[in-house]
């Protein structure tokens, strides 16, 4: 019996790297090459531009920027105003930076993510595996859920949190973005199981597996790319939110987006670009972060249901 | 005492009829092959042996115990998937002892029913191995370990060899007749494929739209097939079927009086059809000094043997011949038969005569 092994796709992924580099050798390849480059670095310059003027902004101090040269390089950096904006910026009337309102973030994000990613893992695993009658129904009005503009729910939803005596908290906050973000959760998984054959989980049946243990040991193994999408997406639409942490945060639960606005917006003497700079840099960081830790894995995920075999 | 008895099985989804009274019983150690083309309602029935399925009416039976509407992992029984369906998370010593891990079966035990159904099937080298690194006829082997592993009382097969190519296939299907000579586990087995049917079944079910059209042995099915449809289904190339109408003293097709013996004769007087159809397996035809005229139309050496159309006033018949033929395309040629190798069927209901 031979021991062939098969290709695997990381390494079939780079077939295209020689062959592109060996079309130098013809002038058209040549050509073709210099406009290819040419259009690739302009859209990178037009879409690093403005994070080239926050970043070197927020290295600036104030008497540079007075000078209104928007492009300049800092001419002394320095990480006063990434201080300030952290911990002494004055958000309305107090002045403890952003760093409140970025710990209220992450005690958002973390428990909205996992459990809305969970959840959306389990309704996919049901609504592609384990069809019942009107699962199909069920998931075109989960659907919807994705398409309705999020105003609607405003006024309900905060009844509904008063009822459950948790508005104006980070649970309440967290509550909402579990509940939104359910329809592209099971979105994104349910379409993903749907690739993968049921053979498989008939054959876990017959070796005696039930539905848990079918999802525990088989299918959440093989979920690996969807799960770094979701984890993503859902981490960054929830950071980012503005909306329902402007509308349903209270006084010291305020997610950092809406810590940004209050610092932008809280006008004193002197407009400080470079502190206001380092605080949405702060604010964008882990989104940021996590795109550049994960994102080999997202782009691949996004595609792995198409090119599977 | 039947290890499985299928009894009455309807299945309708709608208004549709997928299976219309199914009866079967399965002795223990039996071979049965389900065969049918796509949509005859074997691979239904398959799954509900296997419980993932339930029938609309009618009971299964297994050991006889009524598993109709038993969860599938408490019927103890065993499948091998048209797709192999192997765990690609788990390494093949994994998927192989993942059914005993599932009924917590001792690691120890475990471990050694891994290894001595990986010494039957030749892949311990594989162990270590996960399904995508292995070729087809190798998780072809992983799957059927899967199902080896836990003892089963029941064997089921879905199609398990129509993902291989054609060599392959031949040597997984002896494998599969070995294996079950060695562990005379009752299999039920589902294919399309007549030659698979042929060749590894103790008794074949033959299915066409929901109905057993036959249940017999292979000879059986061959030699005394019940209907038109069999009759065309199993054997290739298939048998030439020709219309005939009756005349004084026989069957007449198209001014050429039929052969037939004295038993088909009375048979023929008994039946009420005022069509018959006359079959003949391509075998029976050979090439003769006299009797049926006709022209060679198109050669197909196989090596041991060559199939000859030959286009007669009957139509085009296939005559299947041993060595090769002499005879070129377009010679005049004549055929001969025995009338005892003729298959008679009713013109109307296509059952069989004589």
């Amino acid at each position: 019996m031979s021991a062939e092994t098969r290709v695997t796709p990381a390494s079939a992924g780079s077939r295209w790297i020689p062959a592109f580099a060996g079309m130098t050798a013809s002038g058209r390849g040549a050509w073709h090459r210099l406009a290819l480059w040419s259009v690739l670095l302009l859209f990178a310059f037009f879409f690093l531009t403005p994070m080239y003027v926050m970043l070197t902004s927020s290295l600036k101090d104030m008497a540079q920027i007075r000078e209104g040269n928007l492009l300049s390089l800092p001419a002394s950096p320095g990480f006063d105003a990434w201080a300030k904006a952290w911990s002494s910026a004055c958000t309305g009337i107090d002045c403890g930076g952003l760093k409140p309102f970025f710990l209220n973030s992450v005690m958002m994000v973390v428990p909205a993510v996992l459990v809305s990613t969970a959840l959306g893992a389990v309704n996919g695993y049901v609504l592609s595996k384990w069809r019942f009658k009107g699962s199909e129904l069920m998931f075109a009005l989960m659907l919807f859920g994705m398409f309705m503009p999020l105003q609607v729910v405003l006024l309900p939803m905060s009844q509904v949190l008063g009822w459950f005596g948790i508005a104006s908290s980070i649970w309440g906050l967290v509550l909402v973005h579990i509940l939104a973000g359910l329809p592209s959760t099971t979105l994104f998984f349910r379409n993903y199981y749907v690739g993968l054959p049921d053979e498989l989980i008939k054959a876990a049946m017959l070796d005696g597996a039930g539905f848990w243990r079918i999802f525990w040991r088989i299918v959440l193994p093989l979920s690996g790319p969807i799960l770094v999408v979701t984890l993503i997406w859902q981490f960054t639409n929830i950071w980012n939110d503005f909306l329902f942490g402007v509308v349903f945060s209270g006084g010291d639960s305020k997610p950092v987006t809406v810590g940004l606005n209050n610092l932008a917006n809280t006008s004193s003497a002197v407009k400080e670009y470079n502190v206001d700079m380092a605080a949405a840099m702060i604010a964008a960081l882990p989104t940021l972060f996590i795109y550049i830790i994960a994102g080999n894995y997202f782009v691949r995920g996004l595609t792995a249901g198409a090119v599977k075999g | 005492m039947g290890a499985l008895s299928i009894r009455n099985v309807r299945k309708s989804f709608g208004a549709t009829d997928i299976l219309k009274g199914i009866d079967v019983e399965v002795e223990a150690g039996e071979f049965l092959i389900l065969v049918g083309p796509s949509g005859c309602g074997k691979s239904t029935l398959l799954s509900m042996i296997a419980g993932l399925d339930t029938p609309s009416t009618g009971s299964i039976h297994i050991a006889d115990r009524d598993v109709t509407y038993a969860l599938p992992k408490d019927r103890d029984i065993a499948m091998v998937f048209q797709s192999y369906a192997l765990y690609p998370n788990m390494n093949v010593a994994k998927n192989i002892s993942f059914g005993l891990e599932m009924r917590n079966v001792p690691k120890v035990e475990r471990e050694a029913a891994v290894q001595r159904v990986a010494k039957m099937l030749q892949i311990e080298h594989l162990l270590d191995r996960k399904p995508g690194q292995l070729s087809g006829g190798q998780r072809q082997r992983v799957a059927m370990g899967r199902a080896l592993a836990r003892n089963p009382k029941l064997f089921l097969f879905d199609e398990p060899l129509s993902n291989l190519d054609a060599k392959l296939r031949v040597e997984m299907r002896a494998e599969i007749k070995l294996l079950h000579q060695r562990t005379k586990t009752t299999t039920v087995y589902v294919t399309h494929d007549q030659v698979e049917a042929m060749t590894l079944g103790d008794r074949i079910a033959v299915m066409r739209e929901g109905v057993v059209q036959q249940l017999g042995t292979p000879d059986d099915i061959y030699s005394r097939p019940a209907t038109r449809f069999v009759a065309e289904f199993i054997g290739s190339p298939a048998m030439n079927m020709v219309g005939s109408r009756r005349a004084a003293n026989g069957l007449v097709a198209k001014g050429v009086d039929l052969a037939l013996t004295d038993e088909q004769r009375l048979a023929l007087q008994t039946a009420a059809a005022p069509e018959i159809t006359y079959g003949l397996r391509p075998e029976s035809l050979a090439f003769a000094d006299d009797g049926l005229p006709g022209s060679v139309s198109m050669l197909e050496p196989t090596g041991p043997e060559t199939y000859a159309m030959v286009d007669t006033p009957l139509g085009n018949l296939v005559a299947r011949v041993p060595g090769k033929v002499s005879h070129a395309v377009g010679e005049r040629v004549f055929l001969r038969w025995a009338a005892t190798d003729a298959h008679l069927f009713d013109g109307q209901n296509e059952k069989r005569v004589a």
